[in-house]
């Protein structure tokens, strides 16, 4: 009784995943509510969102409104429970509403094809009828040929009159839908993997620098938690990366430590990596950027193991954790050095680090030049007066005064982006390389080792697409019977997709088999003629 | 000549096409239908030229691969493919059902997307490309996600004709929907027109379509001009429901059949829907893993992409599953162009996210 019972309700609830009604509504709840997600801007600072619900709701209502969809967790809702809740409850009707509908799919494919009687013959979908000299003896063969010509194997049986030839193709295409289902099953265990055991972080990097461990997102901290944060990243940068010296100068055992990092997002690398210099290029003389570089060395223990140059497209892969070149930016209050090549008009070309206001000599000359003054991104007014025109590297310039046996000789702008710029009139040139020290390049971190599921579920889901859309469960017919000394042969065909396809094949072998007929036709005759 | 002076002769052969394409349904003379045919024809072969010239003008000046020079890398380019998948899809179809009836709708669509275009004055300046784009990926994502649009749009059409033909009744539901549809798209064509001559004058074409879309309406300051728009919305909802029928009565002349239509939109979505499946959904995601280290980040953009995909996915399943047929699928084709469409250029004006590539600049 008990038992009975259970099952009805088990009974009933397999019923409704299985039911394309539970899809829809799933369907519509994931595609409602990622559409609120896509107007909030998702994980971002709550005075934006209020901006946001503002404009749509006005001003009384914005702050009530966000408080709700805060509390129900919009602000980072594809991350939420109930999202989540979501896509399992998607998955588990994709699962259940292929077991519910594969027995009856499998049979379809298992059944082996029989022949038809007369009658059933005659209900097909596709149906064509022709008559051709000969008994049907003599014609089996090249009937038989024209089905082998259209790529059917067939199988044969012997009736009253004639033959029956039958045969079906791609019966395994009706898996398609199921094929494709699995696909995306793959496609969220994937994805779940690629949660649970990797993370994916940010690292801004400044040139010069290393780090061993990439920042996660975090929940917003307060001001004292922030502080502690920053304390604990300066003991691990300060350390390169080891637990134990950090916990050690931070006056903490290894664990709390762990507990800690784990709190605040910092994710240990298991190496350290260490960005050699940055640059940003531009198109021609515009602001347009073209590449944004990263040249990046991988240190694992204490050797150097790795070197690679990322740029956007272009990542780099270590031990599963794979570094993107993502933004960039200027280190407040850093101090950087000038590099500058200088090459005497007879002589070879000699790199140099400068500071500001340091003097350098242009080798076996009397020449020498100090450096007065430096802007990123050096632009002229209409007056004829030089600007900095954003903070950022766009267009770096120094102004160099230049002395010769003591006595001042000119003064001039070097810019980094025009190399007429570095040449001198006496035929020396001094090039402003870079300004090292003071970019950051910010880095992307990941680790993912659910992705390669995901691709594999790409791979499958794009065959279970083309199987379902283009290739189709074909069955072939074709009876021949004796009818006043020649053969009537009768085609019939069924095909669950793109019949039109198939209605062509069957019109060509029709073409095929009178073609036949008329050429045997008058050989027959001409023989009567000899 | 450049490829503008191409585009220009396209323009004016699609529009020319539509005028021949009418007086061939309303004479049934088999020679005119051949004309309005070959007019097409030489329309979409100067199309044809004008992106292959834009693609080599692309590449001479970007100095990067050829692939990665496909003219596809802002909304000027891509609505221009757009329309050139429309009519590709289009003479298909004409060939395919010997059926020049829908010929008369597709190009004038053709014809004046792109004289809007034109018009509108989107930067059709050749820009390098961003760091970001500079991908191979570039050539199968971009161009395959449109050629998904143009399916779409086909089997809106042809749904939405469906539904013109088949509802009798006012009060019937679909007939409410297209009317309400219809509606909703006459009135945004026509606030539109209203904006463009508004403001269009007065500033840049490139913050036209960003910051000045709907000012004269909908976002306008005043609140007054906002309930008349919303007030205009309605009346002329009301209108295209009153007098549905007379539409219903014009296209009964074009003799296009139910089933045909039916069967047409069901054609254009099988093809659709996998392209955009791999064109759009994985091959972005492939790119997106590329570039920006994660394949998937529920960017307005991809979340959009998906629920297209959704609404495709129901589509397919409904009419194989539940069997559904007429009128009901093409509803649901009718509301998957829409989102479609709303993936294509509404989450670029509306929302902001990583994918910005397609802004109007």
């Amino acid at each position: 009784m008990e038992q009975e019972k259970n099952k009805t309700f088990i009974d009933k609830i397999w019923d409704l995943f299985a039911s394309v009604k539970f899809a829809i509504i799933i369907f519509a709840l994931i595609s409602l509510t990622s559409v609120v997600g896509t107007i909030l801007e998702q994980r971002a600072e709550p005075a934006k969102n209020i901006q946001i619900l503002t404009r749509i709701f006005g001003e009384s209502l914005a702050p009530t409104l966000y408080n709700i969809f805060d509390k129900t967790g919009f602000m980072d809702m594809y991350h939420s429970w109930w999202f989540l809740t979501l896509l399992i409850l998607f998955s588990a009707n994709i699962v259940i509403c292929s077991i519910d509908r594969l027995p009856r799919i499998w049979k379809m494919i298992r059944e082996p094809i029989s022949p038809l009687t007369e009658e059933h013959l005659e209900k097909v979908s596709i149906k064509r009828e022709l008559v051709v000299k000969g008994k049907p003896d003599t014609v089996k063969d090249f009937v038989t040929g024209a089905i082998k010509g259209a790529g059917f194997n067939y199988n044969e049986s012997k009736e009253e009159k004639g033959y029956q030839f039958y045969s079906q193709k791609g019966s395994f295409t009706r898996l398609g839908v199921y094929i494709t289902h699995v696909s995306i099953l793959l496609i969220l265990i994937g994805a779940l993997i690629g949660i649970f055991f990797g993370f994916k972080g940010f690292l801004p990097l400044p040139e010069g620098m290393s780090s061993s461990v990439a920042l996660l997102h975090t929940n917003s901290l307060t001001r004292t938690e922030e502080h502690e944060k920053e304390r604990i990243l300066d003991a691990i940068w300060t350390s390169s990366g080891s637990i134990s010296s950090s916990s050690a100068t931070l006056g903490m055992d290894e664990n709390t430590l762990k507990a800690k990092m784990h709190k605040y997002g910092i994710q240990p690398l298991g190496f350290t990596i260490r960005c050699d210099d940055f640059d940003v290029y531009f198109y021609g003389n515009s602001d347009m950027p073209k590449e944004y570089k990263s040249w990046l060395t991988v240190i694992d223990g204490t050797k150097e193991v790795l070197k690679k140059t990322i740029a956007v497209n272009d990542p780099l892969s270590y031990k599963g954790v794979t570094f993107y070149q993502s933004s960039y930016g200027m280190m407040p209050n850093a101090q950087g050095k000038f590099i500058l090549r200088i090459t005497p008009k007879f002589g070879a070309p000699e790199i140099k680090q400068l500071n500001l206001g340091e003097r350098f000599v242009i080798p076996g000359t009397t020449m020498e030049g100090t450096i007065r003054d430096f802007s990123p991104a050096l632009s002229f007014d209409k007056q004829g007066r030089p600007i900095t025109y954003t903070e950022m590297m766009n267009n770096p310039a120094l102004f160099i005064d230049f002395k010769e046996g003591g006595k001042g000789k000119y003064s001039g702008w070097i810019l980094k982006r025009h190399p007429t710029t570095a040449k001198l009139p006496e035929g020396h040139s001094v090039e402003f390389i870079d300004l090292w020290g003071v970019q950051y390049t910010g880095l992307q971190v990941r680790k993912d080792p659910g992705v390669w599921i995901v691709y594999l579920g790409c791979i499958v889901m794009s065959m279970g697409l083309f199987i379902a859309f283009f290739m189709s469960h074909r069955k072939l017919w074709v009876r021949i019977a004796e009818e006043k000394n020649n053969t009537k042969v009768i085609i019939g065909a069924t095909t669950n997709k793109n019949r039109a396809a198939f209605e062509g094949k069957i019109n060509k072998m029709i073409t095929l088999l009178s073609k036949r007929d008329a050429e045997t036709g008058s050989a027959g005759r001409r023989k009567v003629d000899g | 000549m450049d490829s503008s002076f191409f585009f220009g002769i396209s323009t004016m052969a699609y529009i020319l096409a539509m005028i021949i394409y009418i007086t061939y349904l309303a004479s049934g003379k088999k020679e005119i239908g051949i004309a309005a045919t070959t007019v097409t024809i030489i329309g979409f072969i100067s199309h044809t030229l004008a992106i292959g010239m834009r693609w080599k003008e692309f590449y001479d000046l970007s100095g990067m691969g050829f692939l990665r020079s496909v003219p596809l890398t802002n909304l000027y380019e891509s609505m221009i493919f757009f329309v050139w998948c429309l009519i590709l899809g289009y003479l298909i179809i004409e060939f395919k059902y010997k059926n020049r009836s829908f010929g008369a709708f597709v190009t004038p669509i053709a014809g004046l997307a792109l004289a809007f275009i034109d018009l509108s004055g989107m930067s059709k300046e050749i820009q390098p490309l961003l760091p970001a784009l500079q991908s191979n990926w570039l050539l199968a994502h971009v161009m395959m996600s449109f050629i998904a649009y143009a399916a779409f749009s086909l089997s809106f059409s042809t749904g939405l004709i469906y539904l013109i033909l088949t509802t009798e009744r006012k009060t019937e539901s679909a007939y409410i929907f297209w009317t309400f549809t219809l509606g909703i798209f006459v009135t945004l064509f026509f606030l539109m027109g209203i904006d463009f001559f508004t403001f269009r004058v007065a500033v840049k074409p490139e913050v036209f379509i960003k910051s000045y879309m709907f000012r004269s309406s909908f976002f306008n300051p005043s609140m007054v001009v906002k309930i008349l728009s919303w007030i205009a919305m309605i009346a002329i909802i009301v209108i295209v429901w009153r007098y549905g029928s007379v539409l219903k009565m014009v296209m009964d002349k074009f003799g296009i059949s139910a089933e045909t239509l039916d069967e047409i939109t069901y054609k254009s979505i099988a093809v659709g829907f996998p392209v955009f499946t791999l064109g759009g959904l994985i091959f972005g995601a492939i790119w997106a893993d590329q570039a920006w280290g994660t394949y998937w980040s529920w960017d307005p953009k991809e979340t959009w992409s998906l629920i297209t995909w959704f609404v495709y996915a129901f589509y397919l399943h409904s009419r194989m599953v539940r069997g559904w047929r007429g009128k009901k699928v093409a509803i649901v084709a009718v509301t998957g162009f829409v989102v479609a469409m709303f993936t294509y250029i509404g989450v670029n004006l509306l929302l902001s996210g990583l994918h910005s590539y397609g802004d109007i600049k």
